[in-house]
């Protein structure tokens, strides 16, 4: 029971994220390049703020998975990295943290692409 | 010889001896299949790249051109041709193999009026006999230039139209047709109208006025009222644009809904396909005219209709450089001989 409650906040956390993208998308001009930006941006701020956190806690990868998880993960990772290593930390530590996350993405694109052809609906 | 302010009267009235046309799987599952020359069931068209299978389209519809107006390649005086993608590269490697000299345009999803008007100026002038006017466009080479590369997989919004994946050809010439008398005999060549309309994905908003002041202009230069002609062809404002271009003319009082018809709109089945705003791109026209209403005006069913060709100016990078779209239309009169 208590995995199937995790599943349903982790959903409805994620669902939520996406539903706000897909309504910029289909009720605003702004392009996808800039709604990812401004949810890349919105983490970083909303983890400042300490909002970001109970959303994490809550919803666990339904918040980290999306695009603002990444700002999420660029904020802490520069405050860990300023509190270990000082000023230097600013430039090294949102990168550090999300160096997974960008390889990742690389690497799979990548694979993808040796194996998938783009193709009209 | 000019009549009116943008009107030009060809006294030669050059003849469409015939025309080509080469469509992909999309436009050969709407309502004008049964009249396309030719169709590719794959959109890389045996080709590795979709730029590569764009010309290959092209050609092919040029060389079919060939062989059914009976011609050989040394008879053609000219070869007009363009498409949507940077320097024009489909149409010069679709010609690239052709020994006939080629003249490239741009002039976005008007080309093909464009090349037919040239075509038709050339002959009027003596200067040519035969003269081939194309244009092409291809969904997948267009979303790279225009938008991102389909690879990216993005969400189109819903006043978008597709691009259409697709090539037109036809045949201009000087010579006296007994059975096909389809005549060009008055051309009008468009002004840019920018009303400042910024939205990339409403290009038919940004067309609408352009289709308007070329029509109006045409009206009033060559003394015609809108019920001249048997149908007025719209390529490519879509649903939306259209509907701009009925209320344009509604404030001037004039009911144009039943003598209009947007090539954009024909091509596609907006109940079963989902295209959002009908069809667009250089191939739109071309191919509409080549198949559906060429074969209309042969068989007597369309006798005097108006072609009008809008396109919009704009390049990626002058959109995000936060300038307008330039809207443009050109108006060719094609008539059958009475």
């Amino acid at each position: 029971m208590e995995t199937f409650l995790t599943y349903g906040s982790v959903f409805l956390t994620g669902g939520i994220i996406c539903t706000i993208g897909q309504i910029l998308i289909d009720k605003t001009k702004l392009s996808p390049a800039r709604i990812l930006t401004l949810f890349v941006t919105l983490g970083v701020i909303l983890t400042f703020l300490g909002i970001y956190e109970p959303i994490v806690e809550f919803g666990k990868c339904g918040a980290t998975v999306p695009i603002c998880g990444f700002g999420y993960s660029l904020f802490n990772g520069t405050v860990k990295a300023i509190t270990e290593n000082g000023f230097i930390g600013v430039f090294t530590g949102g990168v550090t943290a999300t160096a997974g996350g960008i390889a990742a993405a690389i690497v799979f694109g990548f694979l993808a692409s040796l194996f998938a052809k783009p193709t009209i609906k | 010889m000019k009549i009116g302010k943008q009107t030009i009267k060809l006294e030669s009235k050059p003849c469409i001896f015939s025309t080509s046309s080469i469509v992909g799987p999309k436009e050969m599952q709407g309502p004008l299949a049964q009249y396309f020359d030719m169709h590719i069931k794959d959109v890389f068209f045996d080709e590795k790249s979709f730029e590569k299978a764009e010309s290959k389209m092209l050609e092919t519809c040029i060389n079919n051109l060939i062989v059914k107006s009976g011609i050989s390649q040394k008879d053609i005086d000219v070869i007009f041709s363009g498409d949507l993608l940077n320097q024009c590269i489909s149409s010069c490697f679709a010609i690239r193999d052709f020994d006939v000299p080629f003249l490239g345009l741009y002039g976005a999803c008007s080309t093909f009026c464009e090349g037919l008007l040239l075509s038709s100026l050339l002959i009027e002038g003596n200067t040519a006999n035969e003269v081939v006017a194309s244009a092409s466009s291809h969904f997948c080479s267009a979303e790279r230039q225009f938008r991102l590369p389909l690879e990216h997989g993005n969400q189109k919004s819903t006043t978008a139209q597709a691009t259409v994946t697709a090539s037109g050809a036809a045949l201009v010439t000087n010579r006296k047709i007994a059975d096909n008398g389809i005549h060009i005999t008055h051309v009008t060549p468009g002004k840019i109208i920018d009303l400042g309309v910024k939205d990339i994905s409403n290009m038919g908003a940004a067309m609408a006025p352009a289709a308007f002041s070329t029509i109006s202009n045409h009206l009033t230069d060559t003394g015609r009222d809108i019920n001249y002609y048997d149908c007025i062809f719209t390529g490519d404002l879509g649903m939306h644009g259209s509907d701009m271009l009925k209320e344009l003319f509604k404030n001037e009082g004039v009911d144009i809904t039943h003598r209009h018809n947007d090539c954009g709109v024909l091509i596609y089945d907006e109940k079963s396909q989902d295209v959002n705003c009908g069809g667009s791109g250089c191939g739109c026209i071309a191919s509409v005219f080549s198949s559906y209403i060429f074969n209309e005006l042969k068989a007597k069913k369309l006798n005097k209709i108006l072609l009008v060709a809008t396109g919009a100016l704009m390049s990626p990078l002058s959109s995000s450089q936060g300038e307008s779209i330039p809207g443009i239309a050109h108006a060719i009169a094609i008539e059958n001989e009475v």
